[in-house]
Parts: structure tokens; C-alpha cells; sequence
């Protein structure tokens, strides 16, 4: 079979992909503000609990990923293929200390008894318990995805390398970067939603 | 060169890609051998379904209980409608016909994403064997019914986090399915194919795509809730810990009932193609038809409401979605006027899919219309939860994308083996089925109306006559399905060969041989006239 290249589909199939992405955290942005409006005093005690300094942090360093990402994209198209898996790995970096991050937080809460079973999780009230659980379920899922952006840029950086993504042939480059900016795009809605607002 | 010359000659079965044996099918990613196997697949589970079916319906033949007990009927009704539903009737047109066809129609090699493609039919075995595998493991089947409602599937011991997990899986497969076809229709038509002059089912299978893109991941994501309540018991969807049934429900159906579009608009698709064939004239209304599938596949984006009209809604919420229920009957009503209009002063020729077109409309209008009654406030709170809603579904989803895919599978049959079916012994399969079929499920429209509550394993002494009449009428729908079956098989081993174009189709697909080549044209055709342009 001939090999048919065709860039405008490849970003088009991405672009739906993310659209199928939004709605997946749809449903769950649907479910926080129903439970929100119910329960709105309890959602802002919860939310009390949330470490803000490094929600800042986490943001600040997604958004700085987002822009090595697309830093990477302009490299290759101008034809700087080493230049481009530096600022891929310099995203991977920052994917990594996000995550970390994110560890030592959910540690703090686990910690703290704050997890589905845990001793003082039975003890707090309903609307307390929806908050915690959509808490380490939005950002459970959102850090699942982080991970499979950064598996996504390890394979970009390989084909980068073997000459399969260059500067006259770079979509797949940018789909991982168009992945990387939804998981930054949800992260900046999940931030105020959870560490912000009182 | 004289390599390449014989290589144009060979048709896709015989061309293997370098592969031997068995594995030419499993790693193919041409789309005619992937629409082949999901072919195969969808027809294995569809008959473990009607044999589910079977049995539920010989235990409802008389009052009292006869072979089984209560909970194992409860899993049986669970298992047929998940299987029906996510193994059958959402993958079942896509995933064959617009494989198998969509590509052929539109004038192109393949679909955009060849790999994807293959993939998502790995997910769907992999849904399909997690769904099959709650049989016999564990607690056995999930017995909460195929809509999983909380908070009764997250407390019941059996197998539900195994069957979610298979619909959140298929759900998967479907939706890089329909993101393969939205890429391919907007990128892939032949030179000429303007979007006013690609086939009705082209269209069709357009609109179900932006359905499965757009509203699979909401259910992704509420089973995903099931799993995670399952395993932690949060409380999300219990109102004795703080969550909520009823906004399960929401989420259920926000997927649920476009899906139900998903399930029709392909078969509407393939009317649209069969009905000008046979009738020798242009389809009328070929606009109204284009248009009222992206209608159909919008409006029904916001109907999911009229599901719980009993559950629990504010007044004016409930009038909003009655009066939504009803928009959404227009466009499908738009179709039927067209599809009549086509035949109207047609050369009419009733060959075997032109019938199972036929019994299409007359089907699919009657359960069209009952949904009209159903989709009425006052008249719901006595019809549901009763069998009249359980006639209403079988009327559309069998009656009608039932008999559309069976209307497929002998209007596309000659394109796919290259050999013709014995047309007498199809014809009286035919008249097996509607017969079958109508004594199967007009009954249930009676006893519906007459009080009898759905899903229950015994049935009152009142309902009797009605009950018998039905599972009789099982009896003979299955003899008719059986026929059909083997008369197809028989048909592709042993049929006479087929001309290329046998109904004298205008559409792409008639032009190039049967069964196709591997790449579908020897050279891609440039289209000028828009499709069904007979000259009458």
C-alpha cells in the first residue's frame, strides 16, 4: 500500500481527539459545580485544606512546560532538531517536578487521614467527603494524564532522532504539543476550582 | 512491471500484504478486511444476545416460574442489552458498513487512519471478552440492567465493575472509530465529491461520528464514577451519604439517549442508498435527507431528559424535554416523507434488500410514532417502566436499525464477496422475520398499555395471551434470522458470482470490481454528477 501523508487530517484527528478529551473532564466539571451548589460551605471548608503555594507552583510550572513545548515546535520548524529535544526534555523536566509535586501533596493529605477508608475521612461531613473525592479523582485522572503527554514527548524526541520528525515533516511533533497544551488547559480550570475559590 | 500489472488484478482477499495465513487478517489495516472481522465478531455476539433473548422470552411464556430463577433472569436481560447495545447495535453499521463501504463510496483507498482503525478493533474484542468474561467469574453477570443505575450498581455483589470497564472500553473503540471517519469524509473524497454530492450514507455516517466523538466520553467518565464508588464507596450516587441518583441518571443518559442515534442514523443512512437503487429514481429531497441526519444528530443531544420523567425533574425541566422529544421526531419524519416520495412512480424492484428497506419504514414508523407517546408527559407517567417502552425500543432499534443492517448486509453482499445469495430463499427469510417480528413485539405494545411492568421474570394471569403470543412469535423471528443466515453463508462459499454492479447502482462502489482490489480503484474516479442521478 502506498504511504499517504496527509498533515491536515493528522491535525484534524488530534483536534477531535481533544475535543473527546474536554468532555471526558466535562462530565466531572459537571458533577464538582452540581455538588458545589449543594453544598457550598462544605466545599469551601474542604478546600481550606489544600496546600495553595504549591497549587501556584504546579501552575506556574505547567504553564512554563507549555511554553518550552511550543519553544520545541518553532526549533524544529526552523530546522534545529538538537535545540528542539533540548526543550522536550526541558518539558519533561517540568512534567516531573509537577508530579512530584503532586506527590508530596497527596502524601500530606493521605497523611492527614484524608483518603476514601481513612479513620478522619469517615468522620468529616458528606459534602466535605464529595470534595476530597473529586479532588483526587480530577486531579488523579489529570495527572494520568501528564504522564501519557510526557510518554507522548519521549516518542517524539525518539522519532526526532531517527530523522522521522524534521523540519518539512513535524505534525506528530505537533500533536504531542497540542496534547501538552490540553493537559495544561485542564489543569488551569482544576486550580481555582480546587485551591481558589472560598 | 509485470509484477505490478498482476498485483492490480488481485482482489483483497487474495492480495495478503506479505502476511501468511491467519495473521493476513489479525494485522491487516485495510478496511475492508477490519470491516470483515468486526463483521464476524458483531455476528457471534449478536446471536449469544438473541439467544439470551431466547430464554427470556420461554420463561415469560406462562405465568409462574418455569426454568429459572429471578436473579438469573435479572442477569439475562442485563447481559442481552449490553451485549445488544455495546457489542451489536452502536459498533454494528459503523463498524462494518462504514469500514467495509464508507471508503468505497467516497472514492477512497482507505480510511485516514488505517493503524487506528485496527486498533479500535482490538479494543473492541478486548471490551467485548471483559463483558463476556462476567459470566463466569466471580458473582456472575451484572444484574442491574444495561443502564448500570446507581446507587443499586454500586452495592450489588455481582460482576458490575468488570461489565462498566467493557462498555468504558468500547465506548474507547468507538469513538477513535468515529474520529476516523469525521477525518476521513472531510479529507478523503474522490476529486469532484463536493459535501452536496457524497452518497446519503456518507452523510449519515458523518453525523452518528460527531454523536460518537462527542458524547461517549460523558459515559466514559461516569463509569469510570461506578469503578471509583465501587472501590472507595464515596457516596457519589447515594443520597444517604450526601450524592445524588438521580444526576447518575443525568449523566447516563446525556450519553445514553444520543447514542440511541448513533444506533439509527447509519441504518437511516442505508435506507436513504437502498430506496433510489431499487425504485430507479433520483432520491427526492436529498437536501431535507443530508440535513435532517446533522439535525437528528444535534436535537438528540438534548433530549436525554425525557428518560426520567418519573424520576424526579422540576415542572418546567420536564416540559422543555417533552417539547425537545418532540422537535427531534421532525427530522426523522422528513426522512420517511423522502424515502415515500422516492418511491412514488418509481420501477419499483423487490428484490431482497428493497424488502428489508420496506420493512424498515413500516417498522421504524411505528416505533417512531409510539415514541411520540412516550415522549408525552402525561401519557409517560402510565407507560413507563411498562412493556409498552420495551416494545417501543425493539420496534426502532431491531425493526428499524435491525433491518437496515440486514438491508445492508444483502445490498452489499455481491460488493463484498464478489458472489450473489440465493434471492428466493432471502425473500422468504424476509417474510419469516416481519411476521416473527410483529407477533414478537406488537404484543407487547398491548400488554404494555395493559399495566405489565418490564424486566420481571413471571408475569400476571392477565397477561397471558399476550405473553404466549409473543414468545411464539420469538420462535418464528429466530427460524426467519436462521434462514437468513445460512442462506448468506451458503452464499459466500458456494453463491454464483455476482456482476460488479448487480442492482445498477450509481454510487462509487458499483464501479470498481467485487470484491474490490486492495487499494479500491485502479485509478481514483472523479465525480461530476451528484449520486442516484437516474434518469426517469
Amino acid at each position: 500500500m502506498t504511504l499517504h501523508r496527509d498533515d491536515e487530517a493528522s491535525k484534524m484527528g488530534m483536534w477531535i481527539f481533544l475535543f473527546t478529551e474536554l468532555l471526558l473532564f466535562g462530565g466531572l466539571f459537571l458533577v464538582y459545580s452540581i455538588y458545589r451548589y449543594k453544598n457550598p460551605q462544605a466545599f469551601a471548608h474542604a478546600g481550606e485544606e489544600l496546600n495553595v503555594l504549591i497549587g501556584t507552583i504546579n501552575t506556574v510550572v505547567l504553564i512554563t512546560s507549555s511554553l518550552t513545548v511550543a519553544l520545541s515546535i518553532t526549533a524544529i520548524q526552523k530546522n534545529k532538531p538538537k535545540l528542539a529535544i533540548g526543550l522536550i526534555w526541558l518539558t519533561i523536566v517540568f512534567a516531573l517536578v509537577f508530579m512530584v509535586n503532586k506527590y508530596f501533596e497527596w502524601g500530606a493529605k493521605i497523611e492527614h487521614g484524608l483518603f476514601p477508608g481513612q479513620e478522619h475521612y469517615n468522620t468529616i461531613e458528606p459534602g466535605e467527603k464529595l470534595f476530597f473525592f473529586l479532588y483526587y479523582f480530577m486531579t488523579g485522572l489529570h495527572g494520568l494524564h501528564v504522564l501519557v503527554g510526557s510518554v507522548l514527548l519521549l516518542f517524539v524526541i525518539t522519532r526526532i532522532r531517527q530523522g522521522r520528525v524534521t523540519y518539512d515533516n513535524f505534525v506528530f511533533h505537533e500533536n504531542g504539543g497540542l496534547y501538552w497544551h490540553l493537559v495544561d488547559l485542564i489543569w488551569i480550570f482544576l486550580f481555582p476550582l480546587f485551591y481558589l475559590i472560598k | 512491471m509485470t509484477d505490478l500489472v498482476q498485483k492490480e488484478h488481485l482482489n483483497f482477499y487474495q492480495d495478503k500484504q506479505g502476511h501468511k495465513g491467519i495473521w493476513a487478517w489479525l494485522l491487516s489495516t485495510d478496511h475492508k478486511r477490519i470491516g470483515l472481522m468486526y463483521l464476524y465478531s458483531i455476528m457471534i455476539f449478536f446471536l449469544v444476545a438473541v439467544t439470551l433473548g431466547f430464554l427470556m422470552r420461554l420463561e415469560l411464556i406462562k405465568p409462574g416460574k418455569q426454568f429459572m430463577e429471578p436473579e438469573t433472569y435479572n442477569k439475562l436481560f442485563t447481559l442481552h442489552g449490553v451485549i445488544m447495545i455495546f457489542l451489536f447495535i452502536i459498533p454494528g453499521i459503523p463498524a462494518i458498513f462504514g469500514n467495509f463501504v464508507l471508503p468505497l463510496v467516497l472514492g477512497a483507498k482507505d480510511v485516514a487512519f488505517p493503524r487506528l482503525n485496527l486498533f479500535s478493533y482490538y479494543l473492541y474484542v478486548l471490551g467485548a471478552l471483559f463483558a463476556l468474561s462476567t459470566l463466569v467469574i466471580g458473582d456472575g453477570a451484572a444484574d442491574t440492567g444495561w443502564t448500570f443505575y446507581a446507587p443499586y450498581s454500586v452495592k450489588t455483589g455481582t460482576n458490575v465493575s468488570l461489565s462498566v470497564l467493557a462498555a468504558f472500553i468500547l465506548g474507547f473503540s468507538s469513538i477513535l472509530t468515529g474520529l476516523n471517519f469525521l477525518t476521513t469524509i472531510h479529507r478523503m473524497r474522490a476529486p469532484g465529491m463536493t459535501w452536496f454530492k457524497m452518497p446519503l450514507f456518507a452523510w449519515s455516517t458523518y453525523a452518528t461520528a460527531w454523536i460518537q466523538v462527542l458524547a461517549t466520553p460523558i459515559i466514559g467518565i461516569t463509569l469510570l464514577m461506578i469503578i471509583a464508588e465501587r472501590f472507595f464507596g464515596i457516596g457519589l450516587f447515594d443520597p444517604a451519604l450526601g450524592g445524588d441518583p438521580v444526576l447518575y441518571q443525568h449523566l447516563f443518559w446525556i450519553y445514553s439517549h444520543p447514542a440511541v442515534y448513533i444506533m439509527i442514523l447509519p441504518g437511516m443512512g442505508i435506507i436513504s442508498e437502498i430506496i433510489p437503487v431499487f425504485s430507479r429514481r433520483r432520491i427526492y429531497g436529498y437536501n431535507a435527507i443530508a440535513y435532517s441526519s446533522l439535525a437528528i444528530a444535534f436535537i438528540g443531544y438534548f433530549v436525554w431528559g425525557h428518560h426520567m420523567f418519573t424520576s424526579g425533574m422540576s415542572g418546567p425541566a420536564r416540559i422543555v424535554f417533552s417539547l425537545l422529544t418532540f422537535l427531534v421526531a421532525i427530522p426523522s419524519a422528513i426522512k420517511v416523507f423522502n424515502w415515500i416520495a422516492t418511491m412514488y412512480k418509481g420501477a419499483i424492484d423487490l428484490q431482497p434488500p428493497m424488502l428489508f428497506a420496506m420493512g424498515f419504514i413500516f417498522l421504524f414508523t411505528i416505533g417512531g410514532l409510539t415514541g411520540l407517546v412516550l415522549g408525552a408527559l402525561a401519557t409517560d407517567i402510565h407507560l413507563h417502566d411498562t412493556y409498552f417502552v420495551v416494545a417501543h425500543f425493539h420496534f426502532v432499534m431491531f425493526g428499524g436499525t435491525g433491518f437496515a443492517f440486514i438491508a445492508a448486509l444483502h445490498y452489499w453482499f455481491p460488493k463484498i464477496y464478489g458472489k450473489m445469495y440465493n434471492i428466493r430463499r432471502a425473500t422468504t427469510a424476509f417474510w419469516i422475520m416481519i411476521t416473527g417480528f410483529m407477533l414478537l413485539y406488537f404484543p407487547m405494545f398491548i400488554a404494555g398499555f395493559r399495566g405489565m411492568p418490564r424486566r420481571y421474570y413471571n408475569l400476571l394471569p392477565r397477561f397471558q395471551i399476550e405473553n404466549f403470543i409473543s414468545t411464539v412469535g420469538s420462535w418464528i423471528l429466530i427460524t426467519g434470522l436462521l434462514l437468513m443466515i445460512i442462506n448468506l453463508f451458503i452464499g459466500a462459499r458456494k453463491g454464483k458470482k455476482a456482476d460488479k454492479n448487480p442492482w445498477k447502482g450509481l454510487t462509487l462502489e458499483w464501479q470498481t470490481d467485487s470484491p474490490p482490489s486492495l487499494e479500491n480503484f485502479d485509478e481514483i474516479p472523479t465525480v461530476k454528477e451528484a449520486p442516484y442521478n437516474y434518469k426517469s
